[in-house]
């Protein structure tokens, strides 16, 4: 690797004036969280940053807040220790499940969701998953704080929205109303440790006689973002989520992917591949949901 | 760059170090040092060569900066054995041949360590789940995987 200054600001205030300073001095200053993308990342010559700015040790992106509005997770909590974490495992078991999907124990151990979502790879296994939940982004900067919904926060292939001088402190969600679920499933063609060929998430709300009354669907791995795919939500509401419900939400999915061809999979199988992922994340969603 | 110091404990014996910012954990522990049980494969988290516990937590010690171990407490190969021999870990490794070259062995047994602290009593599912970090190019697995369950059965039931 080549070489870099690393900090590990324990206050807000002190991570802030520090990627201020970088930035009004066009100096790149890199994020770490868990580093297992990051590290992979800076072997590369090319990648090397000025400085490495810990996020660590900050209470804010260590938080995890399970309040009766809201749900809060910090930016830097590992997916081992969220997973171990049961009241949170039942309120988001798809962002959750998506989380647990990312590499090895070992991988689990240091990832964390916003590492994730801010690495921005098309095939993140917890963007569709946090999009599907209504996750949105705590942004923090010089100006202050800033939220923005986790589809808007990717912006292209590694890119986020991030600007110089801002952080990702955490992703909140509304806490699931009675009847609520979310699931994610995602297409390999081994059984671990691999990337996703498509991937879908859905989150699902019902009432008391089992009708659909709010959903979300995104996908993964077959754009050069995470999509939200607000026709497949919409196919779902004011159903009672049965199979040609799921299908036609299947098939809003594929209509609005626009994959590539790559060793994992081509465009046709990947279009085809995410209207079952829909299908079959639907349908869990919805066990979960009436259970 | 001048160089940082870390305070950290390893294998429960208190240890400062020098090291530059873009230093592995991994390349401190074996080139610093000089405790080289901890093996180096493929330098980007992929086969768990490189495993060891960080506060209790499984963790590739190739994709850790040296300098994030300040204050934390590592447990690598080197602290696994007991006062008085070996622990059931390795010696089942040995009485089940779990090993032939031996390099993904000393992050196999650190690994398996943490799955049995967390699962006294996992299934082959599990086990498997857990190791598949953990690459070998030998054994084919099936031995590293008996090895682990009579290690189970040893620790809930010692001889």
């Amino acid at each position: 690797m080549g070489a870099f200054a690393y900090v590990a600001p324990s206050t807000l205030d002190e991570a802030l004036a520090v990627l201020g300073q970088h930035a009004s001095q066009g100096r790149r200053a890199q994020l770490l969280a868990g580093g297992t993308d990051l590290l992979v990342q800076i072997r590369s010559a090319d990648r090397t940053p000025r400085t490495i700015v810990d996020i660590k040790n900050l209470a804010e992106t260590n938080r995890l807040d399970l309040g009766s509005d809201a749900i809060y997770i910090g930016a830097a909590i590992p997916s081992a220790v969220l997973n171990e974490n049961k009241e949170l495992v039942s309120l988001l078991p798809g962002v959750l499940e998506a989380a647990d999907l990312i590499g090895s124990t070992q991988i689990q151990g240091r990832a964390t969701i916003g590492g994730n979502l801010c690495n921005a790879s098309p095939a993140g296994d917890s963007i569709p998953a946090l999009i599907a939940a209504g996750g949105v982004c705590v942004i923090a900067g010089a100006s202050g704080t800033r939220e923005l919904p986790v589809e808007k926060f990717v912006v292209g292939v590694g890119r986020n929205a991030l600007q110089p001088g801002e952080l990702l402190l955490g992703i909140k969600f509304k806490r699931p109303a009675p009847r609520s679920a979310d699931a994610y499933l995602r297409f390999i063609p081994r059984t671990e440790m691999d990337i996703a060929v498509a991937g879908c998430g859905v989150s699902v709300t019902l009432d008391a006689g089992g009708t659909c009354t709010a959903a979300r669907v995104a996908i993964g791995a077959v754009a050069p973002t995470a999509l939200l795919v607000p026709a497949a939500g919409e196919a779902l509401v004011g159903t009672q989520l049965d199979d040609a419900a799921l299908a036609a939400a299947g098939a809003a999915c594929t209509a609005a992917s626009s994959p590539i061809t790559d060793k994992r999979g081509t465009a046709e199988y990947r279009r085809k591949v995410v209207a079952v992922l829909c299908r079959r994340a639907g349908a869990i969603a919805r066990d979960r949901a009436r259970s | 760059m001048s160089k940082l110091q870390v305070t950290t404990s390893i294998n429960g014996e208190e240890i400062d170090f020098l090291c530059e910012p873009q230093e592995t954990l991994l390349q401190v522990l074996r080139e610093t040092l000089g405790k080289t049980g901890t093996k180096e494969g493929c330098a980007t988290g992929d086969c768990g060569a490189c495993s060891v516990l960080v506060d209790g937590r499984l963790v590739c010690s190739c994709l850790v900066l040296a300098v994030e171990s300040q204050g934390k407490e590592i447990t690598t190969i080197e602290g696994i054995a007991l006062p008085d021999g070996l622990h059931p870990i390795q010696q089942k490794f040995l009485d089940h041949a779990a090993l032939q070259c031996g390099v993904c062995t000393p992050g196999l047994i650190v690994a398996a360590k943490a799955l049995l602290e967390k699962h006294a009593d996992p299934d082959e599912e599990t086990i498997r789940y857990w190791l598949a970090g953990n690459l070998c190019r030998c054994t084919g697995y099936d031995k590293i995987i008996r090895a682990v369950q009579d290690a189970a059965k040893e620790l809930a039931h010692p001889a």
